[in-house]
This record gives structure tokens, C-alpha cells and sequence, in this order.
């Protein structure tokens, strides 16, 4: 048994044991990942996607921040009872933003991958206030202080510019205008057209039915538009991907 | 390392390693486990053929059963879709006011309606649908409608939602009255109403109401304050309230009035499930 023999070799050294189990470990690693970044049902385009506004972002950070992930999930399944309780699976490309993506491991509330439109802003702030107030059923923690945190869009341009330089394309124009778009989109009766024309579809009014503009306008835009960006009437899943 | 010479009552040598004179039994793996190990392999092999499964230049392999799980769910989901497309269909096209004439699609209707329900309308009309008053979201258990307790109008409200971004959505907007009228004039109005229904109220200010709520209520809320669905405008006679009847609610309500909001539910919901929870919120108590 001449190979046993040449791995002894490897076995009685433990600096070439290290490099080798290294070189292993790094190719079934290439093997795995690499083809993520080329093949085409990875990367598929879908029509619609367009970065976060910069309210929706900072409401992203904020669910970030509240570890909303831990217990909902934001990734429906390819599976027909999901797809009937929550609406179209999710797209890879659906997440083509997210940095980090926010899909969760574990479900103790509702996916919330397309919650966008499901509920009224009215509907968000009481059951941030007190979930139990609505659903006497749910566990969710009470947030009521979302609603009483102003928040300025000091960092705005900060954050933006971190997304752009992990891949997000926010071009110069965006993170110029990020704070007038910040405010703008809180405010039904500001000149939004400039925010529309950079970030389609998004939606603008006081979200959280206060003055100035808290957490909860910033979280309830986020939630407001989350899964809403592709059009699925139109879509048509190329089956075998 | 010396070789040893030792054999095991099964005849197996040593694997030649000695530590300290402590030596070690060259035992070969059992016959059937190495077989599995093997086994495993080649079914292996066979897996990443039949399955999609290696990398190549724009796509993996895609398998030699063709699998993908795109295709999969929406086979289960077609084979769902035309097991129940006859009775959809039939739920789908009937005339909404002779849909109870049919039993076979009221029970059906009934029971995938409470699935539609659940999933789309209790969070904010409760799982036994007796919404939830102190944020506004009507019960729909008793015989109170804002906009119509009849089929046809509960349709219309599902599809279309109130208040929304819809062009169809159904929309009213009672004014602010803190604009309009001052803090007396309010508590003036506010004892009228409760008057109506009879509730306790100072008679004093409630008779001083009664011009204030002509000129400026009946208009939607009728002489009598009994409320006109057309408009959206609540019945003020009845002791049902949305949002709360005692005397600081209500004053809240005329000082800012109020804009519950309801989504369409057009795009998410197909006309046979618009249909089949109509037919349960119609079912539940309340229907005209």
C-alpha cells in the first residue's frame, strides 16, 4: 500500500498535515462558493429592485438593530403553504440590497418578506405600541418607544456610502440628496418628485401619523415596502432555475 | 519501530505502531459497514447526475430528472389550483347575490373563507372577528356596517379596501372639527350624539348640540343621526361604536376625526378567496 505509505508522510507532520488539510478545505470551498458569484440562477435580474430609499435604510438599520430577524424571518420558501399564507417564494435577487441580508433562521412571528401593504400605517403603530392591543395571540415584545425616538439623517450619507462600497449602487446623486429624501419621504406635502424619480415606487406620507420623525416612520416605511418592489403579475419564474 | 509478531484470536496482526510496548490490533473494518461506505459513494455519484448539482460555465447541471424546485412548487401548486379550479370557477363567476342559494358553494366558501380569514384579517379584526375597538378596527359580529353589511358591499370592500392607494378604494373624510368648531361648541355636539343612542349625557349641553349637529353633521350622518353607508358615515343612534361612545373618546374623534384604513386586497387575493370571505364575514352575524 504505497499511497498509505506516502500519507504516513503527511500524518508524522503536523506543519504539512496543516497546509495540506488548508488546501482541502480551500478547494471544496471554491467549489462551493465561487459558483455563486457566476452562475446564472444565482444572479438572476428581476425587474423593479432598486436600492432603499434612505428612510427605508435607516428603518432597515433600526430592525437590524431591534434583532428583529430572530424571530421573523424574511425568506418565503418555495413551498406551496408558504407561498399560500405569505405570497410569491422570495427571489435571490430580492435581497440583492441587503447587507447583511435578513432572511432569519427561525420563525416565532409571521415571515415578513412581503408585509409591505398587508396592514395599515395605523395597524404598524399600535401593534409596535403594543402588539397585544391587536393580536391578543402574539409574544412580540412592546415597542413603543420607536414612535417617541426622533431621528435626524445625520448619518445618512455615512451609511450609504458603506452600502455602496459593499456593492449596493447608490450613485453621487442619491447620497447628495439623502437628506432632503430622508425628510422628504416622512412628508406627504414636501416636493417628493426628485425621491420618486430615484427610488421608484417608494411610498411617501407620515407613517407613523406624528410630528417630526421618529423610528416608527422610519421602520413602518421599511416594513411598508418590503417585498412590494417586484411586480409578480408580470414576473414569470424561469422554471429551472 | 520494530514489527510485531503477535496475531489476535481472530488471526489479525498488529497495525506495527508501539507506544511504551502497548501495541494495537490491525482489526479490519467490519465487512457490511465498509460495503455502506462504498454504497454511499456510488449512490453519490448517481445523486449528482440524477439531481442538479455540478457547477459549469453559466448554469450547474441540471440533472437527468430534470428536477428543480421552482418546477416542483408550482406543480403542487397547479394540482391544488385545478383539483379545486371547477368549484372556484363556479365561486368565481356565480352572481354574488345568489351565491347562498347554492350549498355546495356556501359550505365551501364558508370554510376556505375562514382560511382567508385567518390569514389575512384577523391580525387587525381579531381571530373571532370582534375587532379590536380602542384602536378602531370594526367587529364585524354585529349588524353595524360602515360601508354596507350586504354582500355585494363587503365585496366591494375587500377588493377595493378603504382609505388606500387604490383608485377604488372607498373613501370618506369627516373634517377635523377642532377647525371648525370651538372646545364648547365640541362638547356641546359630542353630548347631542350620545344623546341619540341614549346614553347618559349632560341634557343641558346636548339640547345646545342639536343645532350645531344639523348644520353640521346630518349631512353624512342624517337627520337622525342614523348614519349612511353610501357615504361611509357611521350610524350615531345605535350604541356601537368604532372607536369608543364615552364622552373624551368622542370628543377626540370630533376634534380630529378619524381615518381607519383598510388594504385592497385585489392583488393579493384571487376572486374566488375575495368571494369565499365575503361569504364568511357576510355568514358571521352581521350580513344584510
Amino acid at each position: 500500500m504505497a499511497i498509505l505509505d506516502r500519507h504516513k508522510i503527511l500524518e508524522t507532520n503536523a506543519t504539512l498535515l496543516l497546509i495540506f488539510s488548508f488546501l482541502v478545505v480551500t478547494i471544496g470551498g471554491i467549489v462551493q462558493i465561487v459558483p455563486l458569484f457566476y452562475l446564472e440562477n444565482t444572479i438572476e435580474k428581476v425587474e423593479g429592485m432598486r436600492p432603499y430609499s434612505p428612510l427605508e435604510l435607516t428603518g432597515r438599520e433600526i430592525y437590524v438593530r431591534e434583532g428583529c430577524y430572530v424571530c421573523h424571518s424574511q425568506m418565503i420558501r418555495p413551498m406551496r403553504d408558504e407561498v399560500e399564507r405569505y405570497g410569491h417564494y422570495s427571489l435571490a435577487a430580492e435581497s440583492m440590497y441587503d447587507h447583511p441580508f435578513q432572511w432569519g433562521s427561525k420563525r416565532t412571528g409571521p415571515d415578513l418578506a412581503r408585509v409591505g401593504g398587508r396592514y395599515s400605517d395605523d395597524w404598524h403603530v399600535d401593534h409596535f405600541r403594543d402588539p397585544q392591543s391587536v393580536v391578543p395571540e402574539s409574544v412580540m415584545p412592546k415597542y413603543a418607544f420607536l414612535e417617541r425616538t426622533l431621528i435626524t439623517p445625520e448619518y445618512v450619507e455615512d451609511l450609504m456610502s458603506t452600502h455602496r462600497f459593499v456593492g449596493v449602487p447608490y450613485t453621487d446623486e442619491m447620497i447628495e440628496n439623502a437628506r432632503a429624501d430622508f425628510r422628504a419621504q416622512a412628508d406627504a406635502d414636501s416636493d417628493f418628485d426628485g425621491l420618486l424619480e430615484r427610488y421608484p415606487g417608494a411610498q411617501v406620507r407620515n407613517f407613523d401619523g406624528q410630528d417630526g420623525i421618529s423610528e416608527a416612520d422610519a421602520l413602518i416605511a421599511y416594513m411598508q415596502m418590503l417585498g412590494t418592489l417586484v411586480d409578480f403579475s408580470t414576473f414569470v419564474p424561469d422554471a429551472s432555475r | 519501530m520494530k514489527k510485531s509478531d503477535h496475531t489476535s484470536e481472530q488471526g489479525y496482526g498488529t497495525t506495527g505502531h508501539e507506544w511504551d510496548g502497548i501495541e494495537e490490533w490491525n482489526n479490519p473494518l467490519p465487512r457490511w459497514w465498509l460495503w455502506t461506505f462504498y454504497l454511499t459513494i456510488i449512490w453519490g455519484l448517481g445523486y449528482t447526475i440524477a439531481y442538479p448539482a455540478w457547477p459549469l460555465i453559466s448554469q450547474a447541471t441540471t440533472g437527468l430528472l430534470g428536477y428543480s424546485t421552482r418546477a416542483e412548487v408550482a406543480e403542487e401548486i397547479q394540482r391544488v389550483e385545478a383539483a379545486n379550479a371547477d368549484i372556484n370557477g363556479r365561486l368565481a363567476s356565480v352572481e354574488l347575490t345568489s351565491l347562498v342559494e347554492d350549498p355546495e358553494l356556501t359550505q365551501y366558501a364558508t370554510s376556505s373563507g375562514a382560511a382567508v380569514f385567518r390569514t389575512y384579517c384577523s391580525q387587525c379584526h381579531g381571530s373571532g372577528a370582534a375587532g379590536v375597538q380602542a384602536a378602531g378596527y370594526p367587529n364585524l359580529l354585529d349588524d353595524a356596517w360602515l360601508w354596507g353589511g350586504s354582500i355585494e358591499d363587503i365585496h366591494t370592500t375587500i377588493t377595493y379596501g378603504i382609505r388606500n392607494e387604490h383608485p377604488d378604494s372607498r373613501y370618506s373624510e369627516m373634517p377635523a372639527f377642532g377647525d371648525i368648531l370651538s372646545d364648547e361648541e365640541i362638547a356641546q355636539v359630542v353630548n347631542y350624539v350620545q344623546s341619540l343612542s341614549g346614553a347618559s349625557q349632560d341634557a343641558q349641553l346636548a339640547a345646545a348640540g342639536e343645532e350645531l349637529f344639523v348644520d353640521n353633521c346630518s349631512a353624512c350622518h342624517g337627520e337622525a343621526g342614523e348614519g349612511d353607508p353610501l357615504q361611509g358615515a357611521p350610524n350615531l343612534a345605535d350604541a356601537i361604536w368604532l372607536y369608543g361612545g364615552d364622552f373624551e373618546t368622542l370628543t377626540e374623534t370630533v376634534r380630529y376625526s378619524r381615518y381607519g384604513v383598510m388594504p385592497n386586497w385585489d392583488d393579493r387575493l384571487s376572486e374566488a378567496e375575495i368571494r369565499a370571505v365575503t361569504l364568511y364575514v357576510h355568514r358571521l352575524g352581521g350580513g344584510q
